[in-house]
């Protein structure tokens, strides 16, 4: 039996343990130990604060993608060129992309930062796809950047929690991106590292 | 006895083709593997999560119209060439502080140089990139 878990449950009191970010209602640490007569203590948290906007700032480029793999499998999954069972395993991989975007959106709130929203439009390159190896070309393309996007993510992030749990995603994202090579007939790991 | 001498000139013939320091120029076909990293987020022809790369050289940096960039990069006083894209790729976040291109960038100097030939040509490129 496989455990489902979830990579950033150990953020989930981040709200509580950092301080937020962002303009608002809400004051940084920074305007508080600034607004105390305490410059040095201002200056310290206003690091915090950039190492904050960071990390908010690359969750939010994960998340634009994520939704847009969301996107991208439900193009495929109504193409109607996919047969089953690798019909079944494009919306298992969408429900996968659906939970880090869920866990991604939850976890920048936490930060204080506002999640990107899913476009109205996306645009596919819809014109080339047109078997069903079309398709899992173009979602192994897409899979096969995204381990890279976590992998450029992941030495990044000031939080070491967050390396961790972008971490974790780049995991499945590789397992994806293996399977769907493995059902087009090719090598599903070609090579012993990946960059 | 030959076979060692022939060795030894290829080997002398090699540092002196290549300065110390030096790569090899950009290999469009290797860069063209290495472009699958960037498909995560990019196109040629249409915006994703970045923006495309038709067009890419000799384009303004936050320069493709109706595309959401950062104010970082929608601010930089740069225009993409094969120097100011090397220095990016090397490391995105160290060159423009705030870009929304959260990727530690590309270390080996010649895996850049690699890629900045296949943009280089793809990007013009009149299929991938029609007027």
């Amino acid at each position: 039996m496989i455990a489902r878990i979830n990579p950033f449950s150990a953020l989930q009191d981040l709200g509580r343990r950092r301080f937020l970010v962002g303009t608002g209602a809400t004051l940084s640490a920074a305007a508080v130990a600034l607004m105390a007569g305490r410059p040095a203590l201002a200056a310290g948290q206003g690091s915090k604060d950039d190492n904050l906007e960071t990390d908010v700032r690359i969750l939010n480029t994960a998340l634009g993608a994520e939704l847009e793999a969301i996107a991208a499998y439900a193009v495929g999954a109504g193409s109607g060129l996919l047969q089953k069972p690798v019909l079944d395993l494009a919306v298992q991989f969408q429900g996968h992309h659906k939970e880090h975007a869920e866990v991604l959106a939850k976890t920048i709130r936490n930060l204080g930062g506002t999640p990107v929203e899913a476009r109205e439009r996306y645009q596919f390159p819809t014109d080339g796809l047109k078997t069903q190896n079309d398709v899992l070309g173009f979602a192994a393309g897409l899979e096969r950047g995204a381990v890279s996007a976590y992998l450029g993510a992941v030495p990044l992030f000031r939080g070491r929690e967050l390396a961790s749990a972008a971490a974790s995603i780049l995991g499945d994202e590789a397992m994806h991106w293996a399977i769907l090579r493995q059902a087009l007939g090719q090598d599903p790991v070609p090579t012993a590292f990946m960059s | 006895m030959k076979h060692r001498s022939a060795t030894a000139v290829l080997v002398l013939a090699a540092f002196v083709s290549l300065p110390a320091g030096a790569i090899a120029p950009g290999d469009p076909v290797r860069g063209e593997a290495i472009y699958a990293r960037c498909q995560a987020c990019h196109a040629l022809g249409y915006d994703r999560t970045g923006p495309k790369h038709c067009g890419l050289f000799g384009r303004r940096a936050g320069g493709v119209p109706g595309f959401r960039y950062s104010p970082a990069m929608a601010q930089a006083d740069v225009v993409w060439d094969a120097n100011t894209l090397d220095r990016f790729l090397a490391n995105p976040t160290g060159m423009m502080p705030g870009t929304a291109m959260g990727y530690a960038g590309i270390a080996d100097r010649q895996e850049r140089a690699d890629l900045i030939a296949w943009l280089r040509q793809a990007s013009a490129s009149p299929i991938e990139c029609p007027p």
